[in-house]
């Protein structure tokens, strides 16, 4: 079982059993849910942002250990970064995820490269990319709803 | 002439049990099943959501095309005389599979989906006025749930439902006071293909004739699982899909009361359906041809043709008997791995295994059995009202059919286990 333990990463696994950052965010003045109508996966992400900086992040739902995973660490990620490398972040988690990006780039995402075996299952992407998507939205706005399909 | 000796024994010996389905020997029927998916052998438990193939029914939609193939009800050549009468002879072979009083009363449709469509256009819309209800039970499929509810917006009714306890029965008093005046049709699943559970579908058949009711079954699941009796369930309307039943995709059957059918506008207009079309108006074909409009799926009606054969071949009798055998053994066996809970212990239910595991996710079950080459399906299996009732997104469902063993209930069983070692 190679590939698939190359999916279910220990990290991937602790993150599922105990997601950080999860629960509504105080304070918070960007929120977005997102749907993976796909599965039913559902999540709200939170932000408090200062200006153009995510001063914090938080989310909350149900879904799949890597969607859920994803999220634990897509928030951790992006906390006290300017609202423009949490889109390249974005962009670049996207790259890593549909298996586009070479290990030498993977590396220097540190805890996210986690999640590079997402690409040998095809499915998975919408499961990993779900809280991503959530976050542009947020960062392009307050309070909307976006879906993977 | 001798009184003595009655020529039928008023007591006669209980009927001898088939004998059992040769599973191996079946299985060499179903090419697809002999193959590893991901290194392992497949073991193919997603019957519910659509059956594999015996080389019967793949060599009936071949044949056709390699030497049959001519559009039907219009050449005046061989071949469509050929496809005609095979066509009409699928449709004969599909009353006697249903015991319906007539061949009038099959209509070939694109699936169970469309025959509801069907139902809903063409019998409901008429039907209803505004405050008029629709009766549903709270555990049906998407496909029974949301064209009644575009038939409401059309027409101003109401669609209530029925309640089922956390066992996964449905609640057969609350059903009955739900039927009123105003009740026009009931539409219920005859087995859930979220549960398994199989519904009392005579006795809710009958509560509704008592009230002049009539009654369309969705028999998806249960006809590739139950022997299904329309005369002696006396519904008035019942559709499946081919695909479920070993047969193609693309086609399916709504049986309807040929009284019912008549009285009916056609669903569909276009060539096949007409008797006579002018500029301004058209008159209908007789039954069945008014509801099949357009050049139907012939292929796919060879196939199914097939398939019919082969079950019934086989006969219910043996397919629920080690049906019912195969779902006992492999939901014994499965409750012991721990944090399993079962979703769907109807006392009747047929073929499907539906079950959360605690701390994990039904997708990431389904991806881990698929590693061990067991297919299952995870999800909310286009019931999300019954998911709602349990508290929970989805489920991971096994769903048996006639071909699955013991052992693959084994497979499911210890790659269960390791989806629990893995997510401790």
């Amino acid at each position: 079982m190679g590939s698939l333990s190359s999916l279910y990463q220990d990290m991937i696994l602790d993150h599922n059993r105990s997601p950080q950052n999860y629960g509504r965010l105080e304070n918070a003045n960007r929120r977005v849910e997102g749907h993976n109508p796909l599965c039913g996966d559902q999540l709200t992400v939170w932000l408090r942002m200062d200006g153009e900086r995510i001063e914090d992040a938080a989310f909350e739902g149900s879904g799949c250990a890597i969607s859920t995973a994803s999220a634990s660490l897509m928030t951790g990620a992006v906390k006290g970064k300017s609202r423009l490398e949490a889109e390249a972040l974005f962009e670049q988690f996207r790259r890593l995820v549909t298996g586009v990006l070479t290990p030498g780039e993977a590396e220097t995402m540190g805890k996210l490269a986690v999640f590079s075996g997402v690409s040998e299952y095809p499915v998975r992407v919408k499961c990993a990319s779900l809280s991503w998507h959530a976050l542009k939205a947020a960062l392009e706005g307050p309070d909307t709803v976006v879906s993977t399909e | 002439m001798s009184a003595t000796v009655p020529l039928v024994d008023p007591n006669p010996p209980a009927r001898l049990p088939a004998p059992p389905i040769d599973v191996e020997r079946v299985r060499q029927d179903f090419p697809l099943l002999h193959q590893r998916v991901r290194g392992k052998p497949l073991v193919y438990l997603d019957n519910a959501a659509t059956s594999q193939k015996p080389q019967s029914v793949i060599d009936a939609v071949t044949r056709f095309y390699t030497s049959e193939n001519a559009n039907i009800h219009r050449g005046v050549h061989y071949l469509s005389e050929r496809a005609t009468d095979a066509y009409d002879q699928v449709r004969e072979k599909v009353a006697r599979f249903l015991n319906a009083r007539s061949s009038r009363e099959i209509i070939f449709t694109r699936g169970t989906t469309e025959g509801i469509n069907l139902v809903a256009q063409s019998y409901g819309r008429p039907a209803l006025k505004p405050g008029d209800d629709i009766v549903i039970t709270a555990m049906e499929h998407h496909s029974n749930i949301v064209p009644w509810q575009l038939v409401c917006e059309q027409t101003g009714s109401r669609l209530r439902a029925a309640p089922f306890n956390d066992a996964g029965e449905l609640d057969v008093d609350a059903f009955e006071q739900l039927l009123t005046d105003r009740t026009r049709l009931v539409s219920v699943v005859h087995v859930s293909n979220a549960l398994g559970t199989v519904n009392p579908v005579k006795r809710l058949i009958a509560l509704a004739h008592d009230r002049g009711i009539p009654v369309l079954l969705d028999g998806a699941q249960s006809a590739p699982h139950l022997g299904v009796d329309v005369q002696e369930l006396d519904c008035d309307f019942f559709a499946f899909s081919g695909h479920k039943l070993f047969g193609p995709t693309g086609v399916g059957v709504l049986f309807g009361r040929e009284s019912l059918l008549e009285q009916m506008p056609p669903y569909q207009g276009g060539g096949d359906m007409i008797a006579t079309v002018t500029l301004e108006r058209s008159t209908w074909a007789p039954l069945p041809a008014k509801f099949e409009a357009g050049t139907p799926m012939i292929a796919q009606v060879m196939g199914l043709g097939a398939a019919l054969d082969y079950v019934m071949d086989l006969g219910f009798e043996r397919i629920s008997s080690w049906e019912h055998q195969l779902l006992s053994y492999a939901t014994e066996r499965v409750i012991g791995v721990e944090g399993l809970k079962l979703i769907g212990t109807a006392a009747h239910k047929a073929s499907i295994l539906g079950f959360t595991l605690k701390g994990v996710h039904p997708h990431d079950i389904g991806a881990i059995l698929d590693d061990s080459g067991v297919a299952i399906r995870a999800g909310h299996h286009c019931a999300q009202p019954v998911m709602r009732h349990f508290g929970i997104p989805a489920t991971a469902r096994a769903s048996f059919a006639f071909y699955n063993t013991r052992d693959e209930a084994d497979i499911l069983a210890d790659a269960l286990m390791q989806v629990r070692r893995m997510f401790r």
